[in-house]
């Protein structure tokens, strides 16, 4: 890939241990691109949310997660490090599946970190909460009640709340999980035409279950199947002119796609919501 | 009846009979059910009128501004002053409650959020347990632990005087029966908590300390809200503990450290000899009655306040 790599991972390998042993991911090695939005796709239990949140080691929440290999952000390992965990996870911020507003205000959601992170004015945080609401097309919509309750908006409103939420810590990578997934069509439209909006300016991660998703927005695709990468490349490629059987399979829509019954611990098999159209 | 053995026709003509039974049963299920349901609420209007009436001779000799304000509580010259019971309640339950709720959360806090794997299951197992005993248990140890350790120990201490019963030694020992059950409320309601809103802090580079404080004990706050109103409620009408502990004087404590009289300890205490004068009787309950009325308020103003509470906090 002719761009520069700001996050990539070396040969990880994740396993949730508990009742029955699952190799989530089986020894991944993938390169995300600077300003590129890239596509994890693949089916249902594959480790897509997995690989996605072990980039900022959020799958550590979970108790019985253990992982091996390394991730790098601009070359520095994420994991053998010295560097707290919550400033990695500031530098590579996380938007969950569930449209989820914090139990605060719309202002004070997009105001939680850079709270957190700096010694800001009210006026410059008045500016930030205002810049980055716009940037998810938000502000018009919320200007005149940014002191209600955040889970007072719409779902699809929400959402793009929740990418404002990240963006205002200023990371360097944003990770997105299936964010359109529990939307209805047209909020999940207005989420798609932000994160086309935002590509231009940040490196964006996206886990998605729908093809025609990851047609319209993905510079870049990794195609996962369980726990391995079956290919990856550009999205023009990938889709036009896929090298792998399998994901030529799975791109032409009758991949023989073996579901493995459903123990995937990371909580990404859930809500199989249709392609927004 | 049996529909897999026999030919398509002939489950046909079963189906109207079938559906006939099905929709019988369907009709007086909701009979049974709107039964019991009307049987619970004529029983409580049951008790409520029973301790109305009962109540009414002393509400009809006495002032009841005059008997919540007097002191005076002496039933064989017909003195009925609630106000050292009263202050006695209030007593107990406040400091209690200060002991507890704080203590309770922060366990729950370490509970849900911190401890891992055996930790875990040890800890929250003894909590459990320690919340089923039962409360006379905890009044026996009362006596034989707690009265002593206030006796002499915790009240020279402080520089005061005590004879080992009294308000302190109740409070502590409801604040221990209390903590448990407060912890495991509290535990249930934090832990009830989608993984998302720990992800979404998280993931923006909050530390897991800022998450509990600003995202999870908000969002978890009209569960821990009740928690503590459950916990307040069982300290108010805790009834055998103060009975045991508290020591039986009817007269305004001066120092917390002093003998007294809760409301619930009033009535068990003097029922027994009293109950053959008939206007005491009535005094007594009364005081059942106040109870009634108090715990319905404080209910009924928490549920405003949950409700508050669940607009402002959603997520």
């Amino acid at each position: 890939m002719t761009h520069d790599t700001v996050i990539r991972t070396d040969d990880l390998e994740v396993t949730y241990t508990g009742k029955r042993e699952v190799t989530a991911l089986n020894g991944v090695s993938v390169d995300f691109s600077e300003n590129k939005l890239t596509a994890i796709i693949g089916p249902s239990g594959c480790g897509k949310s997995t690989l996605l949140k072990s980039l900022n080691r959020l799958h550590e929440i979970q108790p019985n997660a253990e992982i091996t290999g390394e991730v790098y952000l601009e070359d520095d390992p994420v994991y053998e490090t010295d560097e707290p965990l919550p400033e990695i996870r500031r530098r590579v911020g996380y938007v969950p599946q569930k449209p989820t507003p914090l139990p605060v205000s719309i202002y004070n959601n997009v105001a939680y970190g850079p709270k957190i992170h700096g010694d800001y004015s009210r006026e410059e945080l008045d500016d930030i909460v205002e810049t980055q609401l716009r940037k998810v097309n938000l502000w018009s919509e919320v200007e005149d009640r940014l002191d209600s309750p955040g889970a007072e908006l719409s779902t699809g409103q929400i959402q793009r709340l929740c990418l404002a939420r990240s963006l205002a810590a200023e990371p360097d990578v944003l990770l997105c999980d299936e964010v359109t997934s529990a939307l209805d069509p047209i909020s999940a439209e207005q989420v798609e035409e932000t994160l086309a909006d935002l590509k231009e300016e940040y490196t964006i991660v996206m886990v998605t279950h729908s093809m025609e998703q990851a047609k319209r927005l993905a510079d870049d695709v990794i195609f996962l199947y369980l726990g391995d990468v079956i290919e990856t490349n550009d999205a023009r490629t990938f889709f036009e002119n896929p090298q792998n059987e399998r994901t030529q399979e799975f791109v032409e829509g009758h991949a023989a796609v073996e579901y493995d019954d459903g123990d995937d611990t990371a909580p990404d098999s859930t809500a199989d919501a249709p392609p927004a159209e | 009846m049996d529909t897999t053995t026999d030919s398509g026709s002939n489950a046909q003509a079963d189906r109207p009979e079938r559906l006939d039974r099905r929709l019988l049963i369907e009709r007086l299920s909701s009979y049974w059910l709107i039964g019991a349901g009307l049987f619970a609420v004529a029983l409580f209007a049951l008790i409520v009128l029973t301790l109305v009436q009962q109540s009414i001779p002393i509400v009809s000799e006495h002032s009841l501004l005059e008997m919540l304000t007097s002191s005076n509580w002496d039933p064989a010259s017909e003195e009925f002053g609630y106000l050292p019971a009263i202050v006695g309640t209030i007593y107990v339950t406040v400091l209690s409650m200060a002991m507890g709720t704080p203590i309770a959360i922060l366990a729950a806090i370490y509970i849900a959020e911190y401890a891992e794997g055996r930790m875990k299951v040890i800890v929250s197992s003894f909590i459990d347990v320690l919340a089923a005993i039962p409360s006379v248990i905890f009044g026996l140890v009362g006596l034989i632990v707690v009265v002593p350790f206030v006796g002499d120990y915790l009240a020279p201490a402080l520089g005061t005087h005590s004879i080992g019963l009294g308000i302190v030694t109740v409070s502590l020992v409801m604040a221990i029966i209390v903590t448990p059950f407060m912890i495991s409320l509290t535990v249930e309601s934090l832990e009830a908590l989608p993984d998302e809103l720990r992800e979404a802090s998280l993931g923006v580079g909050a530390t897991k300390w800022e998450t509990i404080r600003s995202v999870l004990l908000r969002a978890a706050g009209p569960g821990i809200f009740s928690a503590i109103l459950l916990g307040f409620g069982r300290v108010f009408g805790a009834t055998i503990v103060p009975a045991m502990l508290i020591g039986g004087q009817t007269a305004i404590p001066e120092s917390p450290f002093d003998a007294g009289e809760t409301l619930p300890s009033l009535i068990v205490n003097d029922f027994g000899e009293l109950m053959s004068i008939p206007l005491t009787q009535s005094a007594l309950i009364f005081v059942g009655l106040l109870l009634l009325v108090i715990v319905w308020l404080f209910n009924f103003g928490a549920m405003l306040v949950r409700r508050r509470l669940q607009r402002r906090w959603q997520y």
